[in-house]
């Protein structure tokens, strides 16, 4: 087995995820390239486990395991977030989120236009 | 080239080409499946790797539960059917940044590893990931447990946001109607899922 293959898919799809984040303004799709990131770690975390003979056996898998429950807790809460937000926007596009406290009482139309 | 080789190669090439449209389309439901297929090209990836435990793993909850979670999200926001232009910002910065790091990684992983070759370990079976987990990562896991139970609390606050609204006022609930709401509130409990009347009609304009 040549480790060089899988990692080289892993780089090139943390690669894309990085793209994607700051690419996309839908929320949602956001979150879609954050999976493709913690994947492209996954996919190192196993293939070091493979190539890199640790004192403790399959620790690489044990972290791919636990990088998968994180990623489930965090699109859970991350997505009980981007509802509220269209909850109270009637929007999910990142760029018209307002950051400061008077921002959230005004309506979305002095926020839209600004925002592309 | 091993039989290994050929199948990493290939789930390799299906799992960056998927991951490539999942960041390019414009059609929000279809970027949802293309992710279904790059984590099933993961998943065989991992197979491959000896990983047999976290191939299946990743099978049940990313394929099974994630993706049902975003496509869930992608249609209560109301997604539009079809191709939709305003999904992506003009982006030389995100292509520059994304290729930079991709490709950065690519060349320092690949002068590192070479055309080295290494013999695949034992497979990581459940008995054996078990082990380890309960044997060496015993608090890790707690940790993780406790985790997911914070995650869950939180995902309940967040869906429900009366409950922070009270515990922020300090009063009874009887307060609630004299406190100046944000325009998504000032709706009664019915129409707590329709959006304000003028977002509506601005939203509608741009699209």
């Amino acid at each position: 087995m040549r480790p060089v293959i899988p990692y080289v898919t892993a780089a090139l799809l943390f690669g894309l995820g990085v793209y994607g984040v700051l690419r996309r303004r839908n929320a949602v799709l956001v979150l879609m390239a954050v999976e493709l990131m913690l994947n492209a770690v996954n996919l190192i975390l196993v293939t070091a486990d493979t190539t890199v003979r640790a004192q403790l056996p399959h620790a690489g898998q044990v972290f791919a395991l636990f990088v998968i429950v994180l990623a489930a807790a965090e699109v859970g809460v991350g997505l009980a977030i981007v509802l509220q937000l269209y909850r109270l926007r009637a929007s999910v596009v990142v760029d018209e989120v307002p950051l400061d406290e008077d921002a959230a009482a005004e309506p979305v139309a002095a926020t839209v236009e600004g925002g592309r | 080239m091993t039989a290994a080789d050929v199948l990493l190669l290939a789930f390799g090439a299906v799992a960056v080409g998927a991951g490539l449209l999942v960041v390019a389309t414009r059609h929000l439901v279809r970027a949802g499946l293309h992710l279904v297929v790059c984590l099933g090209a993961l998943a065989g990836m991992f197979l491959v790797l000896t990983a047999e435990l976290v191939a299946w793993v990743q099978v049940l909850i990313y394929v099974g539960a994630v993706v049902v979670l975003l496509l869930f999200a992608v249609m209560l926001t109301r997604a539009p059917i079809g191709a939709s232009d305003d999904l992506d910002r003009p982006g030389w910065p995100a292509a520059l940044v994304g290729g930079g790091a991709g490709l950065g990684l690519t060349a320092l992983l690949v002068d590192a590893f070479r055309w080295s070759r290494v013999d695949l370990p034992a497979a990581g079976t459940a008995e054996r990931l078990g082990e380890q987990v309960f044997r060496s990562w015993v608090l890790p896991f707690e940790v993780l447990s406790v985790l997911l139970l914070a995650a869950l609390v939180g995902a309940v606050v967040l869906a429900r946001p009366e409950i922070g609204r009270r515990a922020e006022a300090g009063g009874p609930p009887a307060d609630l109607g004299r406190r100046p709401p944000p325009p998504a509130q000032a709706t009664g409990e019915p129409g707590r899922r329709t959006p304000p009347a003028p977002t509506r009609a601005d939203e509608d304009g741009r699209r």
